[in-house]
């Protein structure tokens, strides 16, 4: 029996994560098809359910609006923006801000309307507070900045489909139809100096003046470019294609079903929502089959949720193969079992973290690295993947537990990093290059994740030590301590040669941009410092300078090294590779480093002082 | 004895792994004070410098407190040398170790040449303009051309070495000395009195009536400074007068002495190149319905005149033109978006990393397959 319960534990978490790609017929509106519609967003074609999450993201920080999915909510807000403007969306914490807009402090989220009166304020303090240097702005500065960005977002979105306060888009289409031969030819009278009519002139102005709004403040843009179009990313909103009609152009036919849809919406007729969302899903696959699929494709992926997944599976694997080690002798045969399962999981979230990874670069035609985001989700990948094949070569669940806290907290970081909206958002110029993509950047972040999992290894040894007799302890003919340390060398040999050819391919890419091999750009100097300390640490161990206990803390302070380049080099906020300032980020940082220096100061502790140390050799189960 | 000690002591890994440690420190220290004093400033001081230097403020004195990069990457070579000279032995297991060291030593050597023998310079071209020169970023240069001859010009040009010096200059080509009386690296100039402006002292050209004053140089790898120098031009019947000469001045200014007609500037030193560069057209792509930039890119008309070749070049981002010893890549761009910026460098150099990298990445193949391969084979068995 006890040699199945991995293979069950397996089995029902995999049954599990496979149960969420069934879902249920919806009834009443469908919601999940309008969830798919493509649209352009930040340079790329997208999913309308992608925009509601990223947007949700940035002002509520939550992938959906309370019991609202997210698409549902985007549907309000473009829709019907008097019911959305009742709704709790907008996330306000800073206690100086809700002083400021006089809100009661009792909420975590606040509508529009409650915030409304005091537009005027935020956009004054924001416009005062942009013209200062981001580098000294209080955190209330920043909230605020954040609120003004998230309520402008807002705004836009319900200028994107419909006027406000539309109930009959589908009506005032035809009217503004209608009213456009009359309204041409009195504007032009009107110009050449004759009598013209005054109505039919001013008919026509007040459908224009409303349909520029929509197309100057649109989000998304929503209207794919005419069939016979020259470039297919020559997207529109539909405040666009409403005002070129009066130039004689076609409307298009998305305005029309988009138009429909709002129609339908607001007056609560879902079979007629639903066959509109059909009508116009019939027409992209006509005319725009591969934007369609791309949608339909990002929304799968949306709706999966992997790395959320993968999470959920890292955490009990995590857990299990911490009882494993502590029942190590007490109960050899548990222990084993719970080993194993710990080991069968991982390896599942593996799978499923690679799904992830693979289906994103898919999705976006690119290596596995493109921003910070990507490099959390990879490093994490990375770290499993050296797990991984660690517990195949010493089956002692000390990979196990290694991997899966790492492949845990990396993807819960890179989340933290998702709250600033798209994650697959184009690439600037320099970097919009797979070929050094794919080499230089894969190369140093495997650099990176393998001096993590060094250093990783090295706080296993110092916590087991130290509170545990295990280092004692002998699995098969080896000490697990003695395992322990082969393990590190090992990884840091790995960690060398990565995080070397690496940064000298970054080199020989700064050669091909820039003309220089090398330039002591900040993150350069980074992955030289990453590159200097493992050199450092093999080097002392070679010359018998350092033995375990010296290697395990030379490979902790390889995690202040580490997290100094990935995350730190980032806020100094000069240099090529600077995404810009990360307040919030630098505490967190600082945190950890003190954290690191903790373990480091706890690893020098005499060894009379060492749980391990002071108990004699015995095998396990003895 | 003392010679053994030496030996052991240059030859040690204890050295090596201290000098690795010390150049941790370095980089970082170095990093950091990119931040206040500039990329340009930061490596000039840390890294291509054999120490740093502490001192108080507003000191005369400055005492070595740290080991700088020239310093610390010779005993790294060093270091490494004697130890293959002395310790290793060329046996199976170590070549992998060998050839990793030997790129090692071609890379640290390779990027010792890029620094003494490699030069950068800037080709600044508006659409439809041409040039057969580019420009230093960081040095000046009085250019005093005879334009008497409409066909031939002919240009003395006084590098700012020898204007920073003060002091009479004199030419052969030139029927007259050069006297500068003042200069500074960096200037303001202003139509009225500022405050430290003093008026200038000049009696001849544009700059009477003007006033300057001196500010610290720029320490920014992206900013530059305007240079402005006050000279005497004296001919043996005596002054002709004086002149302000900066590069805030676009134009020439024009006198005549011994028969000849003269223009005076005062502008980026230029390095003549054998061929010329138009610019056709410069683009700015960016991603549709934003204004994150896609590409940037320059197409240029190559002409070279002595063999007669003639042809369209294209430069755009991760794409450089290398051509005759130099490499031009796209550096910046004018913010009407109708001119573009190249970076010009000649690097005679910049083939050692490529070879360096393949040299140590095969060694770490090598070396880390001689220890996994019997680890492997011994946990199968």
């Amino acid at each position: 029996m006890k040699k199945f319960i991995p293979w069950i534990l397996v089995v029902v978490f995999a049954a599990w994560v496979l149960s969420t790609l069934r879902q249920p017929p919806e009834t009443g509106f469908h919601t999940r098809d309008f969830g798919r519609l493509p649209v352009l967003l930040n340079g790329r074609v997208q999913p309308l359910d992608s925009v509601a999450r990223n947007t949700l993201l940035q002002i509520r920080q939550r992938q959906s609006a309370g019991d609202l999915s997210a698409t549902a909510w985007l549907m309000e807000t473009m829709m019907n923006p008097d019911a959305a403007n009742r709704r709790n969306i907008f996330r306000i914490d800073n206690l100086e801000l809700l002083n400021l807009l006089q809100l009661p402090e009792s909420q975590k989220y606040y509508s529009f309307n409650q915030i409304q009166p005091h537009l005027d304020d935020i956009s004054k303090q924001a416009e005062r507070i942009n013209s200062t240097d981001d580098a000294n702005r209080t955190v209330f500065e920043r909230q605020l900045l954040k609120l003004d960005n998230a309520l402008e977002i807002d705004q836009r979105l319900k200028l994107s489909l419909c006027p406000p306060g539309t109930t009959d888009f589908t009506g005032q289409l035809a009217a503004y139809q209608q009213a456009i031969p009359d309204g041409v030819a009195a504007a032009q009278a009107r110009e050449a100096g004759k009598k013209y009519d005054q109505v039919a002139f001013n008919r026509l102005l007040d459908f224009l003046s409303s349909y520029n709004d929509l197309s100057k403040f649109a989000y998304p843009l929503m209207v794919p470019p005419a069939p016979d179009a020259k470039s297919r990313a020559d997207w529109q909103n539909i405040g666009q294609n409403l005002m070129s009609v009066v130039h004689g152009n076609d409307l298009s036919a998305a305005v029309k079903d988009y138009a429909a849809m709002a129609t339908a919406y607001n007056r609560n007729q879902p079979a007629a929502f639903n066959q509109a969302v059909e009508e116009y899903r019939n027409w992209l696959n006509e005319w725009f089959a591969p934007e369609a699929r791309h949608g339909a494709q990002e929304y799968f992926f949306n709706e999966f949720e992997p790395f959320y997944k993968a999470i959920i599976i890292y955490v009990t694997a995590f857990l299990l193969a911490v009882i494993a080690l502590l029942t190590f002798a007490l109960a050899p045969k548990l222990s084993e079992t719970l080993r194993r399962s710990a080991f069968g999981l991982v390896v599942l979230g593996g799978i499923i973290h690679t799904f992830g990874l693979v289906f994103r670069m898919w999705l976006e035609g690119r290596p596995p690295v493109t921003n910070l985001y990507s490099s959390a989700i990879f490093i994490g990948w990375g770290c499993v993947v050296l797990g991984i094949i660690l517990e195949r070569v010493f089956a002692v669940g000390l990979g196990s537990a290694v991997a899966s806290f790492a492949g845990f907290v990396t993807l819960v970081i890179a989340h933290n990093l998702s709250m600033d909206g798209d994650t697959m958002e184009m690439l600037r110029a320099v970097l919009d290059t797979n070929f050094w993509l794919a080499t230089h950047v894969v190369v140093v972040t495997l650099g990176y994740a393998s001096t993590f999992m060094a250093g990783l290894l090295g706080v296993t040894y110092v916590l087991l030590g130290l509170f545990t007799p295990l280092l004692k302890y002998k699995s098969g003919n080896m000490e697990l301590g003695k395992v322990l340390a082969k393990m590190t060398y090992g990884i840091v040999c790995f960690a060398a040669l990565f995080s070397f050819t690496g940064t000298v391919l970054g080199g020989i890419w700064a050669d091909q941009s820039w003309g220089r091999f090398w330039g002591w750009d900040p993150k350069e100097n980074g992955a030289l410092l990453i590159v200097l300390w493992n050199a450092a640490i093999l080097h002392a161990r070679w010359g018998g300078l350092i033995r375990e206990r010296g290697l395990m803390n030379m490979v902790i302070f390889g995690n202040i090294v580490t997290s100094w380049s990935w995350f730190g080099v980032n806020m100094l906020g000069i240099g090529l590779h600077s995404y810009g300032f990360m307040a919030a980020a630098f505490w967190w940082l600082l945190a950890f480093v003190l954290s690191q220096v903790a373990l480091i100061l706890l690893g020098m502790l005499p060894t009379g002082m060492w749980k391990s140390f002071r108990t004699p050799s015995r095998p396990a189960g003895a | 004895m003392l010679l053994e000690r030496l030996i052991k002591f240059f030859t040690s890994l204890r050295l090596t792994v201290v000098l690795l440690v010390l150049s941790l420190v370095l980089v970082f220290a170095g990093t950091l004070a990119e931040v206040h004093l500039g990329l340009y400033k930061a490596q000039t001081e840390f890294f291509r410098s054999f120490f740093i230097y502490w001192h108080p403020a507003q000191a005369a004195w400055k005492i070595p407190v740290f080991p700088g990069g020239y310093l610390l990457g010779a005993a790294l070579l060093l270091n490494l040398i004697a130890a293959h000279a002395s310790r290793f032995k060329l046996t199976r297991d170590k070549i992998g170790l060998w050839i990793i060291h030997a790129g090692l030593i071609l890379l640290i050597l390779g990027q010792l040449a890029t620094d003494m023998f490699a030069s950068e310079s800037q080709m600044h071209l508006r659409e439809g303009q041409m040039k057969n020169y580019s420009e230093a970023d960081r040095m000046d240069e009085l250019a005093i051309s005879d334009i008497t001859d409409k066909k031939l010009e002919t240009v003395v040009a006084i590098s700012q070495r020898l204007l920073a010096q003060k002091g009479d200059i004199h030419n052969d080509q030139l029927p007259f000395v050069v006297r500068v009386k003042e200069f500074y690296a960096n200037s303001v100039l202003t139509t009225n009195a500022a405050p430290d402006s003093a008026r200038v002292n000049a009696d001849s050209g544009f700059g009477a009536g003007l006033w300057w004053k001196p500010v610290p140089r720029e320490t920014a790898m992206d900013r530059r400074d305007m240079p402005s120098a006050l000279v005497e031009i004296v001919t043996p019947q005596g002054s002709l007068g004086t002149w302000l000469v900066s590069d805030w001045l676009e134009q020439p200014q024009t006198f005549s002495a011994g028969g000849r007609t003269w223009q005076l500037q005062l502008r980026p030193e230029r390095f003549y190149l054998p061929f010329s560069l138009r610019l056709l057209q410069f683009h700015h792509d960016v991603y549709e319905g934003t204004d994150i930039p896609k590409n940037f890119s320059s197409q240029l008309l190559l002409n070279r005149p002595d063999t007669g070749e003639r042809r369209q070049v294209l430069i755009y981002m991760n794409n450089p033109l290398r051509y005759d010893g130099r490499t031009f890549y796209q550096a910046s761009f004018d913010t009407d978006n109708q001119g573009t910026i190249l970076q010009v460098v000649k690097n005679p150099g910049w083939l050692t990393p490529y070879l360096a990298c393949i040299l140590i990445a095969t060694g770490m193949v090598v070396q880390f397959l001689s220890h996994l391969v019997p680890f492997l084979r011994r946990r199968m068995t």
